[in-house]
């Protein structure tokens, strides 16, 4: 889309062509921050439906002042820590234990640079549609750590520094499988383009029993253990319950975020969300067909990708909440144990069995 | 291709700028978090090269993992500064003499040698045309599993042993220690996890070795 934007300015010759990457940088700059905004406001909300949905499965009403049914609650909560002091211990590395908050939000949103929100007449929906648009992202999700490690290490601290020893060693491993699964699904792809991925998830399964369109032609089924190894990775990488040790709470008090208050606060609990909900829209693109409607029928398909595509990732952040709600957190060891003595040589023999079927059997 | 200009000199400046501070910062962590903002720069040029691919898995493998583990190491090391410093006079003559020498090789290379870029491009594999719509990384894939498949996989093998090495290296088993076996929690039934013990009044119950455990 940005792409077709860009070329229709500089067809109108308004201005002289040594001034024609002024227009792109303008037309991406706007595309950024639409896509920042419309994010940040779609995490508001979804921020007080994990806790309306925690709520719910304890039988408590949650956040319900603030606003029709506690609605503006998250505005709330970002003017209380806008205005608040913030608070620098005496002993802390002052630059880095600044740098560590502004990092994670900002790895966390740099990631949305390629993620791809539709594709109609228009154009991609997306506002650099890299080639290695997958690998992009799997950098950046790895990038997250850096906050936390850069964070507990400069509030020079106790806990602190346990929760970010305790959350590097945790993301490091859970990658591995990540980008095992992430290959699992290349294979079957044949590309690293984001919106190649969700493409090719409109013939496959369902196509071949007879429901070409479908919700059966998307990877969640061919992949079915992936798609699982994924989920828990995911929860695992961003550091969701049950695999929340960093900051446990019975243990660490808040782990790498003992120290922080106000803005920088906010900046870290930003970062976390923004990389949940991301790992929500991968989850999507990946397994469960991005914009593309569940039945390609009549009405169905008269609804924006777009819309489907906030559906399906608001479905797995959903799941997300549950699982937060209804699973006591991992013992460390078991936490490890599980990323390596299980789905790491499940994830491989996975890789090698999907090779298999795409090279002898055709499947891709 | 201004733009391009631009963003080349801004990369490249910043790169040897974070280069220089990964030498000479005082607080050794600093200097990992320096290194890291090269690697970055160095992703950024690979880019501008038109190698996103390459780009892509420095940053993956260097700023995720290996620079990671360089973090963790000196964060948990216990660096004495004063006694570090104390040493720099001591230890400088020695390393003047060592950097000497090797610039020194190096510029007698060069002047012997030469520095022939013509040679060298006919060693390397002939680059897909641009508009032939192969990406790079297929591109890669093609010359990595066919022309260069041996050592691709030599690089494995080498790298298959220094896992194995490592393993071995920091594996211990330690006697008396009491692990977690999850098939024996999972296989346990209420035959062998519980037994009936009739309690006669006064008497102290022994529970079994078995219960024990």
């Amino acid at each position: 889309m940005l792409r077709s934007i860009i070329e229709w300015l500089n067809g109108l010759a308004l201005l002289p062509d040594w001034l024609g990457w002024v227009w792109w940088l303008l037309v991406y700059a706007v595309a950024s921050l639409a896509v920042l905004v419309g994010l940040l406001v779609i995490i508001a909300f979804l921020l007080l439906m994990d806790r309306k949905v925690w709520a719910a499965v304890q039988m408590r009403r949650g956040p319900n002042v603030v606003g029709p049914f506690g609605l503006l609650q998250s505005f709330a909560d970002l003017l209380k820590f806008v205005f608040k002091e913030p608070l620098i211990p005496a002993g802390a590395d002052k630059g880095v234990f600044l740098l560590a908050p502004l990092a994670t939000a900002t790895f966390a949103l740099a990631a949305w640079a390629v993620i791809p929100l539709d594709e109609n007449s228009w154009g991609k929906w997306v506002i650099s549609d890299l080639n290695v648009g997958i690998l992009y992202l799997l950098a950046i999700s790895s990038l997250g750590v850096y906050g936390i490690i850069m964070g507990g290490w400069a509030s020079n601290s106790k806990y602190p520094f346990m929760g970010s020893l305790r959350s590097a060693a945790q993301m490091v491993s859970y990658e591995v499988s990540i980008g095992l699964v992430i290959i699992t699904v290349l294979l079957l792809v044949g590309s690293l383009n984001l919106t190649d991925i969700v493409n090719a998830q409109k013939t496959g399964l369902g196509t071949r029993v007879g429901l070409p369109g479908s919700v059966l032609d998307w990877h969640w089924l061919a992949l079915f253990p992936m798609f699982v190894v994924f989920f828990i990775s995911a929860l695992a990488e961003t550091n969701r319950p049950p695999f929340d040790l960093p900051e446990a709470e019975s243990e660490l008090v808040a782990g790498f975020m003992v120290e922080y208050a106000s803005t920088p606060y906010l900046l870290f609990m930003l970062g976390e969300y923004v990389a949940i909900v991301t790992m929500c829209a991968m989850t999507t693109i990946l397994f469960l067909g991005g914009w593309l409607p569940p039945l390609d029928v009549a009405p169905l398909n008269w609804v924006p990708g777009i819309f489907w595509f906030i559906a399906k990732a608001t479905f797995v952040f959903f799941m997300f909440a549950m699982v937060k709600a209804m699973v006591p957190r991992y013992r460390y060891d078991q936490l490890m144990r599980l990323g390596w003595k299980v789905f790491l040589p499940l994830s491989l023999v996975m890789v090698v069995l999907v090779a298999a079927a795409v090279h002898f059997g055709g499947l891709a | 291709m201004t733009l391009t200009a631009f963003f080349f000199y801004l990369f490249a400046i910043l790169a040897v700028i974070s280069a220089t501070l990964v030498i000479t910062a005082k607080n050794p962590v600093h200097g990992v978090l320096y290194l890291i903002v090269t690697f970055f720069n160095a992703a950024g040029l690979f880019v501008l090269l038109g190698a996103e691919f390459l780009a892509m898995l420095l940053v993956v493998v260097y700023v995720g993992a290996v620079a990671v583990l360089f973090l963790f190491v000196v964060m948990m090391l216990d660096v004495d500064f004063a006694e570090l410093r104390a040493g720099f006079i001591k230890n400088a003559p020695v390393g003047l003499m060592v950097g000497g020498v090797v610039l020194v090789e190096l510029i007698a290379m060069f002047a012997v040698y030469g520095f022939d870029l013509g040679q060298a491009k006919q060693l390397a594999a002939a680059m897909p045309a641009p508009g032939a719509g192969i990406s790079n990384t297929k591109a890669l894939g093609l010359l990595l599993y066919t022309k260069y498949v041996y050592f691709f996989q030599g690089a494995g093998l080498v790298l298959l042993v220094a896992m194995i090495g490592a393993i071995v290296l920091t594996l211990r088993h330690k006697e008396g220690v009491r692990r977690q076996s999850i098939s024996a929690q999972v296989n346990r039934n209420p035959k062998t996890a519980m037994e009936v013990v009739k309690v006669a009044p006064g008497q102290a119950i022994v529970p079994s070795a078995e219960a024990q455990r």
